[in-house]
């Protein structure tokens, strides 16, 4: 920092910019990826539904997927609500 | 019952999607439950201005389709919890939008949030004039600039002619002029039209005027809605705007150039 800052009267913040680059490289690569590959999430998650279903009742509505992107590694998670031992029952299941 | 407001201008890129994820996010700051939808499908750009790229899972086109729950294609903001953000789809182009499906979305979000923003693409086709059909209000954003204030003149006939309300014959879409980018020092050398001009031209409720400011890119660049930055001037416009959105009385502010302090003359330095 030069002795100039001291007088902008502004705390010195970190540069955006390489945010911003390595925000788009991630975003990117990601993206460029999905152009030449059909988008394999939703057929992914009703197959994974389809078979825990097989074996409980669950809500379908019930199903939560999150994904975190990164550089080196995503994150995929796929939460499904199950219902307690006592509601394992298909009155459960018809709910929406 | 939920508002449903669209942010639209006919000209690209004068700053519809900044005030979109400045409005939702201020909206949600103040304690509202809000959805913000980007209608941009094929060009989406506010999961980036919102910070939220990374988790994208599915998008409007997935929920139209079928192919996935409208909960599940919503992402919840991790900063403001009253706020989500609905994606539009990157890959499909926009006739994977139709006017049932994105009625039933607007429907289901209506039951549990107070706004539905509606982010507008550029131009008066499909999407745009999908993102404005279901609108209550509608915010219309204008650059001080011919062309902008000339297409913003066009989007007003549209919403009259062809959203919902119209068609219904029901009461009109309530506008408001948000002007943006606007730069008192240019217009004060006479370079760029005047506030009291594009109202005289316009003749909508004035809801606010954003300032040009560095700290806009800044927000891009870091995928932080502006109205976080307290210290922007444009973040700090918003913030008022949205007060006088909620029918609160505030003044408009940084409409004369800023007085700069003798430091910052010297050493130069923009708007915050
Ligand atoms: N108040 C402002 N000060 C400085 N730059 C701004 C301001 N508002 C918007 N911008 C810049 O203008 C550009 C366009 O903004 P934005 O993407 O929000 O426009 P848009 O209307 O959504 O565009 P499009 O029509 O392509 O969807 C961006 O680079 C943004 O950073
Ligand atoms: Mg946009």
């Amino acid at each position: 920092m030069s002795w100039l800052d001291f007088f902008k009267a502004r705390k010195p913040e970190p540069a955006s910019a390489s945010q911003a680059k390595e925000r788009l490289q991630i975003v990117l690569a990601h993206e460029r990826i999905g152009r030449t590959r059909e988008d394999f999430l939703p057929k992914l998650q009703q197959e994974i539904v389809a078979v825990v279903a097989r074996y409980v009742a669950i809500d379908p509505g019930r199903v939560n997927v999150s994904l975190d992107r990164g550089g080196d590694m995503s994150t995929l998670a796929i939460e499904i609500e199950m219902p307690g031992p006592q509601q394992n029952r298909p009155r459960h299941a018809a709910a929406s | 019952m939920a508002e449903v407001i669209v942010v639209t201008s006919g000209k690209g890129g004068v700053g519809k999607t900044t005030s979109s994820a400045a409005f939702a996010t201020g909206l949600a700051q103040r304690g509202k439950k809000v959805v913000v939808i980007d209608f941009d499908v094929g060009l989406r750009n506010l999961d980036l201005i919102m910070g939220v790229e990374r988790r994208v899972v599915f998008d409007i086109v997935n929920v139209i389709q079928g192919e996935a729950r409208l909960n599940q294609a919503l992402i919840r903001d991790k900063r403001v919890d009253t706020l989500s953000i609905l994606p539009a789809s990157q890959t499909r182009d926009k006739d994977a939008l139709t006017k049932e499906g994105v009625g039933q979305i607007i429907e289901e979000l209506a039951k549990d949030n107070d706004y539905i923003l509606c982010d507008s693409p550029a131009g008066i086709e499909k999407g745009a004039l999908l993102a404005l059909y279901f609108a209550d209000q509608a915010i219309v954003v204008t650059n001080p600039e011919v062309s902008s204030v000339r297409d913003s003149d066009r989007i007003l006939g549209v919403l009259q002619s062809k959203s919902k309300r119209a068609e219904d014959k029901k009461d009109p879409v309530k506008e408001h002029l948000l002007v943006t980018r606007y730069d008192p020092a240019r217009v004060e050398k006479g370079e760029m039209l005047k506030l009291d001009d594009i109202r005289e031209i316009l003749a909508i409720p004035l809801l606010g005027v954003i300032p040009e400011s560095e700290s806009v890119l800044r927000a891009s660049n870091t995928g932080t809605p502006v109205v976080m930055d307290a210290e922007s001037v444009a973040g700090q416009a918003y913030k008022d705007a949205v007060g006088r959105f909620l029918g609160e009385k505030v003044e408009h502010r940084f409409l004369e150039p800023q007085k700069k302090g003798i430091f910052s003359r010297l050493f130069g330095g923009r708007a915050a």
